[in-house]
């Protein structure tokens, strides 16, 4: 679904990616894991278009994104959620989630101002909507609150109910688990297979082991920029040199 | 969406019934500029408030519109209604095509980039001696007729002034509480967040700095037209930063609060006539009070600070 061919990323002297290349398939829950510092986070600002890479192409569904603005891409169903939540924290947790349908509603500066009828239908659509991707991440009854006043872990939910509400292709999770504790991690686990299931490609950056394990088909292993190595959760845990890695062996 | 609808009745009703409650036509001429300034706070608001970028400079955008409309009018001879569509809609797109580099600056390069934006118009209205006038002014500038009614006095500008200003408050609440007011505040919290959700930030901030604009110059016509006679002086940086406190003052991102704002803003030097030449340090000091104690401006903040001067009263209730 989703081709990434020898990135490349440069930070002056510093090389955060080497000619990495990676394929995502349609309908798999990938773990993109490594030892930090690894590049996976810059892996992901890449593929969202909030940075631009040095080199490489990335291609979806076989047509060249590279490049792209995060704007556009999330038009052609990429949205991502991100390591240090960033929530609209002004806004209701309802309103947050509703400029997630922002990709599937159209009514210009004129119509809102002049609350045309089909801007009216269209609203009402998209309060539906929002209310569907809350209920589907457990947390319809927050709808009426202000986003920066929930706890950390509900937080997370509502960044991946508002990237939900554009009804992605793929959606890329920065450390979905970072900051949970152990029972918000296992629903977080639960969520992430009902994502699958409902049809969206899922990819996430997760440093917890144990949940990576357990959800993912397939994994990719970062280390200082360079792509490790690539396979199952069995074949990874079994892979010597993974395991260098992460202990620090020759 | 009820609710809405009942404030935005409540002060219909008002605006109708208040000219009659009021003797004098000193008291109506300082509503109507509460109108015109209610309506250049509320175009500040959608920008500052709703997309959080700030603007320095929309004095000018004002004063382009007056002045546009006094030139079109009184030295080309064409109909003010007319000119005033075309004021409008000439702000709008130099603001459009001003907008595209401008906004990609944030916060304080941002600021400095409208101020001297500001300070260029101020410039041209005082040095353009032929077209504008100069610094003596334009006088001579036609009312605005329809039919056979011609706005010549007071109470009639009133009417005219207010009806626009009402249509600007209702529009603009409607424009916040859409998908575009959604996106804007988005913006405001968090702008790469925005755009991964598909927000085309750039070009959204543009298009409402262009709207923006052109609600001001439609004020600036109105001022212009109203009054008969404009001069530059109306128009400086000073103006710009009666407008700024005006939004603060009534808080960020609440229409409704840009018409307290804009009432008390116009009426405070009336009644402050001893401080005249003072009046910007008071502004000044308005600012850092407000800042301090009340971010979220009047309406928003005064709730919330009655709440706290009274925790024993909310105990009882609970």
């Amino acid at each position: 679904m989703l081709e990434i061919q020898a990135i490349t990323q440069l930070f002056g002297g510093l090389t955060a990616l080497c000619d990495v290349s990676f394929t995502i398939r349609q309908g798999d829950i990938t773990g993109v894991i490594g030892p930090n510092g690894a590049g996976k986070t810059t892996l992901f600002n890449i593929i969202s278009g909030i940075y631009r890479q040095t080199s490489g192409r990335i291609l979806l569904q076989g047509k060249d994104i590279t490049g792209l603005p995060p704007e556009r891409l999330a038009r052609l169903g990429i949205v991502r959620t991100f390591q240090n939540i960033e929530l609209f924290g002004q806004m209701s947790v309802l309103d947050n989630v509703k400029v997630g349908l922002h990709t599937k509603s159209h009514s210009g500066l004129f119509s809102c101002s002049f609350k045309l009828p089909w801007h009216l239908v269209e609203e009402r659509r998209i309060a539906e909507s929002a209310r569907r991707w809350l209920d589907f991440c457990g947390i319809p009854d927050l709808a009426d609150q202000r986003a920066d006043s929930l706890p950390f872990g509900k937080g997370r939910l509502l960044e991946i109910a508002r990237a939900l509400a554009s009804e992605p292709g793929i959606i890329f999770m920065d450390e979905p688990a970072a900051g949970l504790n152990s029972r918000e991690t296992q629903d977080l686990a639960s969520l992430i297979r009902k994502i699958r299931d409902a049809g969206i490609t899922v990819v996430l950056v997760e440093h917890d082991m144990e949940l990576v394990m357990d959800v993912c088909d397939r994994i990719l292993v970062l280390s200082l920029g360079e792509k490790l190595a690539e396979g199952t959760p069995r074949e990874i845990q079994e892979n010597t040199s993974v395991i260098a890695a992460y202990l620090g062996e020759g | 969406m009820k609710r809405e609808l009942l404030k935005f009745l409540i002060l219909a009703i008002l605006v109708a019934i208040l000219p009659t409650l009021l003797s004098g036509s000193y008291l109506v001429n300082v509503l109507i500029f509460v109108g015109i300034h209610t309506m250049l706070a509320v175009a500040l608001n959608l920008l500052l408030g709703f997309a959080g970028q700030i603007s320095l400079g929309h004095a000018g955008f004002f004063g382009l519109g007056a002045y546009a409309s006094a030139i079109l009018t009184t030295t080309y001879g064409i109909n003010p209604w007319i000119a005033m569509v075309a004021a409008a809609v000439a702000v709008s797109l130099l603001a459009f095509a001003i907008g595209f580099p401008i906004l990609k600056l944030k916060g304080h390069y941002l600021a400095m980039a409208t101020l001297g934006l500001g300070i260029i118009f101020f410039i041209v209205f005082n040095e353009a001696v032929e077209l504008t006038g100069g610094p003596s002014g334009f006088s001579g500038i036609p009312n605005l007729k329809i039919g056979s009614i011609t706005f010549d006095n007071d109470l009639k500008n009133y009417g005219l002034i207010w009806l626009f200003t009402l249509v600007t408050v209702l529009l603009s609440v409607n424009l916040a509480n859409s998908r575009i007011g959604r996106a804007l505040r988005a913006i405001h919290d968090s702008e790469v967040a925005a755009r991964v959700m598909g927000v085309n930030a750039r070009l959204l901030k543009v298009q409402i700095f262009a709207l923006s604009a052109g609600i001001s110059a439609i004020a600036g016509s109105l001022y212009a037209h109203t009054m008969g006679f404009i001069s530059p002086t109306s128009f400086g940086f000073n103006f710009s930063i009666e407008l700024i406190t005006m939004v603060i003052i009534g808080g960020l991102g609440s229409i409704y609060g840009s018409l307290i704002g804009a009432f008390i803003l116009t009426i405070l030097p009336e009644a402050l006539r001893t401080f005249q030449d003072y009046d910007i340090i008071i502004y000044g000091i308005i600012l850092i009070l407000m800042t301090m104690f009340l971010p979220g401006g009047l309406v928003r903040g005064i709730p919330g600070l009655l709440a706290r001067l009274r925790p024993a009263d909310k105990q009882e209730e609970g």
